[in-house]
């Protein structure tokens, strides 16, 4: 008698460690990835600065998810396959959005079946071009050229030219050991362009650093990068 | 076994016997007040006003050591916080606030204490009105941080028929949120008493130095918001006309005025006692006739409203619990004070030539400066509670090397000696030892001199300062400065600063914008203003661009507006070991980069006003997102 009563409530306990599978999703596989891009060639940005929203409508109620884009302008979003919006927040990136139509406005409609590319085309204000660095003697110079992309009423004018160098690949705003700054009014010609920084002692023992080169645009809050080149001192 | 069996069902039919009796099933809970019993008894009305009033919202606060003292003012020499100097910013969401339950209460508050007609005329005018201002100062809290939000002022109900989109109210303009705070508190100033011994209830007073500050902002937000174009909203949630400014200057210069002539109770400046700095941090502790305080929240000891501010800050050394020394105000923060002929100047560490200069006294560095600055940072070389603060770095010998410990008050054995002494104060600076004063400094601003303060099971009744008379005359000072009549500008802001210390009047036209930004930073440090004042001037992308500061930019631009500060740097100071030579036992500083401090803050135009979060969205899709989100 004892014993049985102690096998029905084992039985019940036991019934309690049971589940089934039936609330559980499968994480999402399909990769969306792609580049910033300006006629193809990609657009630089700060780390952690500009980011792309996807929106999926259909399922109640609404939350971005948010793809960061990394230094040299990719993005990345592990999603379910499904039917999403794709946008920039307001006023993010160096760059106008391109404008379809006044019905859809900037917004991209993508399809996510399976792992995709898609590279999205922006319009952005300059193009860092022919960006030629060299180190030496605690030096870093660098020399390059920029290209007005956007004219007319909607150009804006250049606030400063920076040269950013630091011990590892990431390198901005925030996160550097020497900078150089010149101010928009102080350049000439936009075909040449040269800036030179002296690199302090450095905290690790190693005989290079990465160094790049941003456009702070005015009245637009994120700059425009080059790619980060490891230069030998 | 039957009769076992018979007994126990008797009984449980004995009780299972039940009766019909009305009267006995329903009785009144002894747990909850009815409204009846509550609308007529002034008590039960006073504490639910009392409940009301403790969830004022503040930015900053005591009860919260870390809201005081953001945006690299200071240094939190507090392990769990070292990731505040390490990121570059602040997410979008950061000080966001959407209570609208609390809305709702005030609201129900207001509707059901307009119905009561068993309480007194008078009381229930007062009840009414200090409902009204809680509930405009809680809609002047959203617009600063959120910027417009829907202005609710009746308690909505839901009708459970299951289409609730009825309820969904848009965004009001930015301007008609600060429009509702002035004008509520035009009509409430009459109904409050004028007592300036009262400070934890809302007097006449309280009430016009809410509306001078609501009306500052917004004139600061026209007049300025043109600067940041991007940070504005077309329907006008976020931004205001840039040619409402005057007619709101116009209003804050009347409100802090009515305060300044006397009609609102007689408010002055804390002057009691003789010492400047002792006298100006008295301010803030001392209860008792305090002429200058208008409305604070403040705290009781036994009562169970007590705060731990001191106890997180307190000096380690001696502290009355194993912690404390939480807040370092920064380098960047103490050079800003300026010397008492008004003009700014680093910290002199070296002369002219590069030289270190020798001080034989350690306080000696900061002598001859506003008198503010020892009122708000306890320096190295002073005292608190009767003793002083060990604050030095270590030894430094005839050929520059240093000599140092890395434990509080370490020991070592100096060359030419046999016997290990301290090398290193007892509250540091150890880079990187949390509690000890890693910038060179503790904050004295708040700091409860009472014996106990600093126990866990005590704790401080010191309150926290949410409207006084000093930054009225600051208030007065600004609108005046916009409307262009700078001589009403100086006469108020000498005012502040006579107390001070800096005695040399500044004349009607060395008034400038960079003065009213520094006077405020100064006067008003750790109180909560510095962010918001940042904000609505739309510098504060300026001042938090980025960009790491290098130490020879560091005491450059002193008193500028825009002055980065984007790290917080400290100052050490090393006493010299050199037998033989007249330097020995003297003491230098050094400018300290820390080692903690790794990142370099960037202030977003996102961050300007707060993300509104999805799920209000989601609820209320007539809610427009903020700008830059």
């Amino acid at each position: 008698m004892k014993m049985k009563f102690h096998l029905i409530y084992t039985l019940a306990l036991s019934s309690l460690f049971f589940s089934c599978d039936k609330d559980n999703y499968t994480a999402p596989k399909s990769e969306l990835a792609g580049q910033i891009v300006y006629k193809g060639e990609p657009v630089g940005v700060e780390f952690a600065q500009v980011r792309v929203q996807l929106w999926q409508p259909g399922f109640g109620k609404l939350a971005a998810i948010d793809a960061g884009v990394s230094q040299d302008g990719a993005y990345s979003a592990l999603l379910f396959n499904g039917d999403y919006k794709l946008v920039f927040p307001k006023g993010d990136g160096p760059f106008k959005t391109i404008v379809k139509d006044a019905a859809v406005m900037d917004t991209l409609f993508v399809k996510v079946a399976g792992n995709q590319k898609l590279d999205l085309e922006v319009l952005p204000y300059y193009m860092i071009r022919n960006t030629k660095f060299s180190g030496g003697e605690s030096k870093v110079s660098v020399s390059l050229k920029l290209e007005k992309i956007i004219t007319g009423v909607d150009s804006k004018e250049i606030e400063r030219v920076s040269l950013y160098v630091n011990t590892s690949q990431f390198v901005s705003r925030g996160v550097n050991i020497s900078v150089k700054d010149v101010n928009g009014s102080d350049i000439k010609d936009l075909n040449t362009i040269s800036l030179i920084t002296t690199v302090p002692a450095l905290p690790t023992a190693q005989n290079y650093v990465y160094a790049r080169v941003g456009v702070k645009i005015r009245d637009v809050e994120d700059m425009v990068f080059s790619t980060v080149e490891k230069v030998q001192l | 076994m039957k009769r076992i069996f018979y007994s126990i069902l008797t009984v449980m039919l004995t009780l299972s016997v039940g009766c019909n009796d009305d009267k006995f099933l329903n009785r009144p809970p002894t747990s909850l007040l009815s409204d009846d019993q509550v609308w007529t008894d002034e008590g039960q009305v006073l504490s639910l006003i009392g409940n009301l009033y403790n969830r004022y919202y503040d930015i900053a606060s005591v009860k919260d050591w870390a809201s005081l003292a953001g945006f690299n003012e200071a240094f939190f020499s507090n392990a769990g916080s070292y990731g505040e100097f390490q990121n570059n910013g602040w997410g979008v969401s950061n000080w966001g606030t959407w209570d609208y339950g609390y809305i709702r209460d005030i609201n129900l508050f207001i509707e059901k204490c307009t119905a009561a007609d068993k309480l007194n005329a008078d009381v229930k005018d007062l009840f009414l009105a200090e409902a009204r201002f809680l509930r405009a100062s809680y809609y002047f809290e959203l617009v600063k941080r959120m910027g417009g939000v829907p202005l609710i002022l009746e308690p909505l109900t839901y009708d459970f028929s299951g289409d609730p989109s009825y309820l969904r109210r848009p965004r009001a303009k930015e301007s008609e949120i600060y429009d509702f705070v002035i004008k509520e508190a035009e009509e409430i100033k009459t109904k409050l008493p004028v007592n300036a011994g009262e400070k934890s209830r809302v007097t006449k007073a309280a009430v016009l130095a809410m509306q001078a500050r609501a009306a500052l902002y917004a004139g600061s937000i026209a007049k300025y918001g043109v600067n940041t174009p991007q940070v504005a909203l077309t329907g006008g949630e976020v931004g205001i006309p840039a040619t409402l400014a005057t007619g709101y200057y116009t209003k804050a210069l009347a409100a802090a005025r009515e305060i300044i002539s006397g009609s609102a109770g007689a408010y002055a400046l804390y002057t009691k006692k003789p010492d400047l700095s002792e006298n100006f941090a008295s301010i803030f502790y001392d209860k008792s006739n305090n002429s200058e305080v208008i409305f604070a929240d403040d705290f009781k000891l036994k009562s169970g409203k007590v705060h731990g501010f001191t106890i997180s800050n307190q000096p380690r050394y001696g502290a009355e619990e194993e912690e404390g020394g939480r807040i370092n105000p920064s380098l960047n923060f103490v050079e800003a004070f300026e010397k008492l002929d008004n003009t700014f100047a680093p910290i002199p560490t070296v002369n002219s030539s590069g030289a270190p200069i020798y001080y034989t006294n350690q306080v000696d560095i900061f002598a001859g400066r506003d008198a503010r600055l020892g009122g708000t940072v306890l320096l190295p070389g002073t005292s608190f509670k009767g003793r002083p603060v060990d604050i030095w770095a270590g030894f430094q010998l005839a050929n520059g090397s240093i000599i140092s410990g890395d434990d509080r008050g370490g020991q070592k054995t100096l060359p030419g000696k046999t016997v290990p002494e301290q090398v290193v104060g007892f509250d540091g600076p150890i880079d990187g030892f949390e509690f000890t004063a890693q910038s060179g400094f503790y904050i004295r601003k708040y700091l409860d001199p009472v014996v106990g303060s600093g126990q866990r099971g005590v704790q401080s009744e010191v309150w926290f300062v949410r409207y006084r008379y000093a930054e009225v005359l600051l208030n007065a000072a600004e609108a005046a400065f916009e409307l262009g009549n700078l001589a009403d500008a100086a006469l108020y802001m000498n005012q502040v600063r006579a107390r001070a210390g800096l005695l040399t009047p500044l004349t009607a036209s060395e008034i400038s914008f960079d003065r009213i930004v520094h006077e405020r930073r100064v006067e008003l440090a750790f109180e909560g203003h510095y962010l918001y004042d940042m904000k609505r001037w739309r510098i504060a992308h300026l001042i938090m661009d980025g960009n790491v500061i290098s130490a020879s930019e560091l005491s450059t631009d002193l008193g500028k507006a825009t002055k980065r500060n984007t790290q917080p740097w400290g100052l050490w100071s090393y006493k010299i070991y050199d037998p033989g030579s007249a330097n020995n036992g003297k003491w230098i500083y050094k400018v300290t980069k820390l080692s903690r401090v790794t990142g370099a803050d960037r202030f977003q135009l996102g961050n300007y006003y707060s993300y509104i979060a999805d799920d209000i969205i989601n609820n209320n899709p007539r809610i427009v997102r903020n700008p830059n989100h």
